[in-house]
């Protein structure tokens, strides 16, 4: 009469930590079916008997159905015979596995936030909370197999009621790996500037420090933040001047959606980003009736602001009036401070109190930031939230590890048809950088069961993610970097086959040992030509031109008027001192430590500096930062000319824009409206060249990539009038367009190239 | 770029230059296995312990602010042997001229090699000349070999830093270099930058009475000091700590590096030799240069931190930490 089948389902993705388990014990029950499910290395087994329809049902529900946090990537079935088993189990896992996924760290769930906040709960207040379905995850993951005594939870042993909680399947907490409460999990500190412990309750003593104009330093999920009162410029003042950091824009953490759309235009697109469990950083157009510092983002349209990602910015965020500043807790060019001794160490010549835990850190990450280009969001950096979480390929290819560039790193593991970007571990010339992507590649290389057959480096001899890497002692793949760019674009939009590549950035190793930086390429992973690139600018004095971009508009000027140079009745000429002039022409003439460029970055600089928007950086990106919001607040319908020459390549020259805009510049022309009329004109001779391009090769599909892609106006003129055009555009959605997306395309290059 | 070629960079002294050395040039001429490379060999001959080196010079140009390629190649040589502790005795000269070469200016190279010698105290042996057609070679190029005798026991290489060692160096940093540069380039600085080409061999007499103190010596010649230091972390496997506001820079090398940007830790010396010292003998160490002309302006940039892989950082002006690492070649930009 009844039809009992048994079906084994093996389930891959995140699964694991995320309450699978529990949901598949309750999805069993549900339906009546028996049989068991169990962790795997690389995910979920179930054997479940019963019903046909109920198996269906359940099959389907699996993936419908599954908790907020887990991610089904694949869902294989098959028949067995029954055996007639009778209930449902959990088992323990199977010990031995090849790789699953782990998942990145999340904000407390709408279930535990009414509990944070419920006075009757037993973890009322308690900013350790959390549940299968939220919480710290890749930031205290030790080891595999992910459970507690592979977290830095190992150190808190449960109390009663949290092992009741933990051993019932139908808890929200059942195997809920950070489980804790205020009996017998992690707490609250606060420590004064040298150290000693302040007496009171931390959160309250923390909120009134900071209502005070103080800084506080405070431990989150991925490191530590630096904050004050956003909205106290005396605050933010003596922030900038501890931390010493004149003018990089602060981020900011506000309590709500209310609270965020009284600083800046917020979309609704905007707010679900920011509403997400990732909660990144969101970069939102200024109101210009915002009580907050000026001084937080100065000459800036935008402020970045994030809504509370753990349980603890929860507590803060509500116990202020003010959107707080949440800058990360670091020295100028240091990686984020993330272990206590450390934190203590670094930031005690910046902070006033330090408001932290004895949760440990292992992993540090920082904050994401994202902002959105034509109605579609773009990481600017890809990190906490987001990572580890698979980016899909795509194809199968070998296993390879690519190590990214040097000022913005991030690794890139591959497994199959999956890469796997790392947190961002920032500016490798700092040591202690250097050091955390060594142990980075060895972390996530152990969760994901990942053993690398080969490495991705930059075509650059001197990044020392290249010196690194051609010393794990694996075969090597150099990439060059601007095809690497190119490839990641490609990867995450599922290309294959040719397209052309329109790549923008700063400086990269070209494959004929000059720097690049305005590239059009043509090709795919297996190889590309180099079609166009910007004209050749000289870079005297190498990077010091990009610290000093009154180097380049001296370097542009050279071109057009030689030696006659400062002559010219510009600003910019008197950065350079009466009696350094001759040295400073010699080192033109003779390409002494200046070598020829073709940076559309370097471009960017240099009319940065004609205009006076900015000669000198203290941040990186600066000064077409700069332009940028100049420009967005200046008109300008027509271009200024430019040039394309050269023959079986095509060199994009803007030296006749650089005559005019200076002569715009003598005529007294708003520097808002030239600063305008520049990015028209480089968006316009970009179009001109994928036209070339296109009537020589007919191809259609163009990809932006490249950190000039971060500037959202020249992405909107590019894109807008190719589009117009009739090509078919992509951008980067899933990792970012700088050099922190870089490894994605390393790695699918290297991996194609041996295989499967 | 071709693989299968030379490049400039190969004889850069940084990553290529030794990457050619260990991968095609020792494997192939070495009786000996080697272990990281030091200035000379050293060498037991019948029960005589004796240094041996040579090196080759291409300088261009072969004149320049204080000094040229004669007394440049009897210097280069007589400090080679004196980083490895010994007491330069004689040395060979070859010449390899290009027809059309003018004698007056060899008569006065020869003239400053004869001075540098004989300020060096050694001896002018052997020696050997040709001559190459026209366009086949620059004006004039020098080899010069040279023996030294190892009058002590002390182990005095590369792979001796030890853990606590403070590294002095003798004087300001990156002046040849510079000076170099500017007379190839025609700069015109009138900051009196000049090379400073000068034999060792005295100041190292010096230090030798500091005995078993004395750990490591080294000229930071082609790759500066930064890829000098990078070899002996490498040799000794130990981490070095520079200081960046201790490094003894000329004011007019740091104006003119500051404008062309270049990083005067990278910069060549020809008169400059980095000691490595027990650190409580370094005090003396540190008089014993001072009191020696080639010493005055000697600091402690940095000292030997911990044992691992060989790694080289530096404390920078704003409180950072900053890894050094060898260059593969010429100095590059890299911010993307
Ligand atoms: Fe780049
Ligand atoms: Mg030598
Ligand atoms: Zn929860
Ligand atoms: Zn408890």
């Amino acid at each position: 009469m009844t039809t009992r089948q048994r079906a084994s389902l093996e389930i891959d993705g995140i699964v694991q930590g995320v309450g699978f388990r529990p949901f598949v014990y309750r999805l069993a029950l549900r339906l009546g079916l028996s049989g068991w499910v169990r962790n795997t290395g690389q995910g979920v087994q179930i054997e479940a008997e019963g019903e046909a329809e109920a198996l269906a049902a359940f099959s389907r529900a699996l993936r419908e159905e599954a908790p907020p946090l887990a991610v089904v990537t694949a869902l294989r079935l098959t028949h067995l015979d029954a055996v007639g088993e009778e209930g449902f189990v959990i088992l323990d896992s199977a010990k031995k596995g090849h790789g699953g996924e782990v998942s990145p760290d999340c904000d407390v769930c709408e279930d535990c936030l009414k509990e944070l906040f419920d006075p009757d709960n037993r973890r009322h207040l308690y900013p350790f909370i959390n549940c299968t379905n939220c919480g710290p995850r890749y930031s205290i993951i030790t080891g595999i197999p992910y459970d507690r005594p592979a977290t830095t939870m190992a150190g808190f042993p449960m109390c009663d009621d949290c092992l009741a909680e933990y051993h019932d399947p139908l808890n929200r907490r059942f195997h809920a790996q950070p489980n804790a409460c205020p009996v017998c999990g992690p707490r609250l500190s606060l420590f004064d500037a040298e150290g000693a412990p302040v007496a009171g309750d931390p959160l309250q003593q923390a909120l009134a420090a900071l209502k005070a104009g103080r800084v506080v330093a405070v431990k989150g999920v991925g490191g530590y933040h630096l904050a004050v009162d956003a909205s106290n410029e005396e605050a933010v003042t003596l922030l900038r001047r501890r931390k010493k950091r004149d003018e990089k824009p602060f981020a900011m953490l506000a309590a709500d959606l209310d609270a965020v759309r009284r600083h800046v235009h917020c979309s609704e697109l905007e707010g679900r980003l920011l509403s997400g469990v990732e909660s990144p950083i969101v970069l939102m157009r200024k109101r210009p009736e915002s009580t907050v510092s000026p001084l937080v983002a100065p000459g800036n349209g935008w402020f970045g602001f994030m809504l509370p990602g753990n349980p603890l910015q929860h507590l803060l965020a509500r116990g202020v009036d003010s959107p707080l500043v949440m800058t990360s807790g670091n020295l100028s060019d240091e990686p984020i401070a993330y272990r206590d001794d450390e934190a203590l160490r670094t930031l005690s010549g910046i902070a006033d109190f330090f408001l932290t835990h004895d949760r440990d850190i292992h992993t540090r990450t920082d904050d994401s930031v994202i902002r959105l280009y034509r109605g579609e969001p773009l990481f600017l950096r890809r990190s906490r939230g987001y990572v580890p979480r698979a980016v899909a390929l795509p194809g199968e290819q070998a296993r390879v590890l690519a190590v990214g560039a040097e000022l913005k790193a991030t690794l890139c593991l591959t497994r199959g048809g999956q890469g796997f970007m790392s947190q961002h571990i920032g500016d490798l010339k700092n040591a202690a950088t250097l050091t955390s992507l060594e142990e980075s590649a060895a972390h996530l290389g152990r969760l994901l069961e990942i053993t690398p057959e080969v490495v991705a480096h930059d075509l650059h001899p001197d990044y020392l993610s290249t010196v690194y890497g051609q010393g794990l002692g694996l075969p090597c793949v150099a990439v060059q970097h601007h095809h690497a760019h190119m490839a990641s674009c490609m990867a995450e939009n599922g290309l294959d086959g040719e397209a052309i590549g329109v790549i923008l950035d700063g400086t990269g190793y070209g494959s004929d040992g000059t720097i690049w930086g305005g590239e059009f390429l043509v090709g795919g992973y297996a190889g590309f030509a180099r079609r166009g690139h910007f004209g050749l600018m000289r870079m005297p004095g190498g990077d010091a031109a990009v610290r000093e971009p009154f180097r380049m508009a001296l370097a542009a000027l050279y071109r057009l008027h030689g030696a006659e140079l400062f002559l010219q009745p510009l600003a910019v000429c008197g950065e350079v001192q009466e009696g350094d002039r001759p040295l400073f022409l010699k080192m033109l003439e003779k390409g002494i430590n200046a070598p020829l460029t073709s940076s559309c970055g370097r471009l960017f600089d240099a009319v940065s500096a004609l205009l006076s928007v900015r000669h000198r950086i203290s941040y990186e990106g600066q000064a077409a930062i700069e332009l940028e919001a100049l420009a967005e607040t200046g008109a300008a319908d027509e271009a200024y000319p430019y040039l394309v020459a050269g023959e079986g390549s095509h060199v994009l020259e803007f030296g006749p824009a650089i005559a005019a805009i200076c002569a715009d510049l003598a005529g007294g022309k708003s520097r808002a409206d030239i600063a305008r009329a520049f990015h028209r004109t480089v968006a316009a001779g970009i179009v001109e060249v994928c036209r070339r391009i296109r009537a020589e090769h007919g191809e259609e599909r163009v990809v932006l990539s490249g950190g000039v892609f971060q500037n959202r106006l020249l992405t909107e003129d590019v894109a807008g009038e190719l589009t117009a055009e009739g090509f078919q555009v992509y951008c980067h959605r899933l990792v970012p367009p700088n050099d922190g997306g870089l490894a994605l395309g390393q790695a699918v290059i290297a991996g194609r190239a041996l295989g499967k | 770029m071709n693989n299968d070629l030379i490049l400039l960079g190969h004889g850069s002294g940084g990553r290529l230059s030794h990457q050619l050395l260990d991968d095609l040039i020792i494997p192939q001429l070495s009786s000996v296995p080697v272990k990281g490379q030091n200035d000379a060999a050293l060498l037991n001959i019948g029960g005589v312990k004796l240094a041996f080196s040579t090196d080759s010079y291409v300088v261009d140009p072969i004149f320049f602010p204080g000094g040229n390629i004669g007394d440049l190649a009897i210097n280069g040589t007589v400090n080679d042997l004196a980083m490895m502790g010994a007491r330069p005795l004689c040395l060979s000269v070859g010449f390899i001229l290009e027809e059309g070469f003018s004698k007056e200016e060899l008569s006065r190279i020869l003239a400053s090699m004869r001075q540098a010698a004989d300020a060096a105290g050694v001896a002018i042996v052997t020696g050997d000349t040709k001559v190459v057609p026209k366009g086949k070679g620059d004006r004039i190029f020098i080899n010069t070999s040279g023996i030294g005798a190892l009058e002590h026991n002390l182990q005095i290489d590369g792979a001796s830093a030890r853990v606590g060692d403070k590294i002095i160096v003798n004087g300001c940093i990156g002046d040849h270099g510079i000076a170099v540069l500017s007379a190839r380039e025609g700069l015109e600085i009138d900051s009196g930058i000049k090379s400073d080409s000068a034999p060792l061999n005295g100041l190292v007499t010096g230090l030798l009475t500091l005995g078993p103190a004395l750990h490591v010596l080294r000229d930071p010649t082609r790759g500066g000091v930064a890829t000098t230091l990078k070899e002996i972390a490498l040799q000794s496997g130990v981490t070095v700590t520079l200081n960046e506001e201790s490094l003894p820079i000329n004011p007019g090398v740091k104006g003119v590096c500051a404008i062309l940007g270049l990083d005067p830790l990278y910069v060549a010396n020809e008169g400059k030799l980095l000691a490595l010292v027990a650190p409580e003998r370094a005090d003396e160490a540190l008089e014993i240069m001072r009191r020696h002309p080639l010493g005055r302006d000697a600091a402690v940039i940095g000292e030997v931190t911990e044992t691992s892989a060989g790694k080289v950082q530096m404390e920078t002006l704003v409180g950072g930490m900053r890894g050094v690492e060898m260059l593969a070649g010429e100095q590059l930009p890299r911010i993307c």
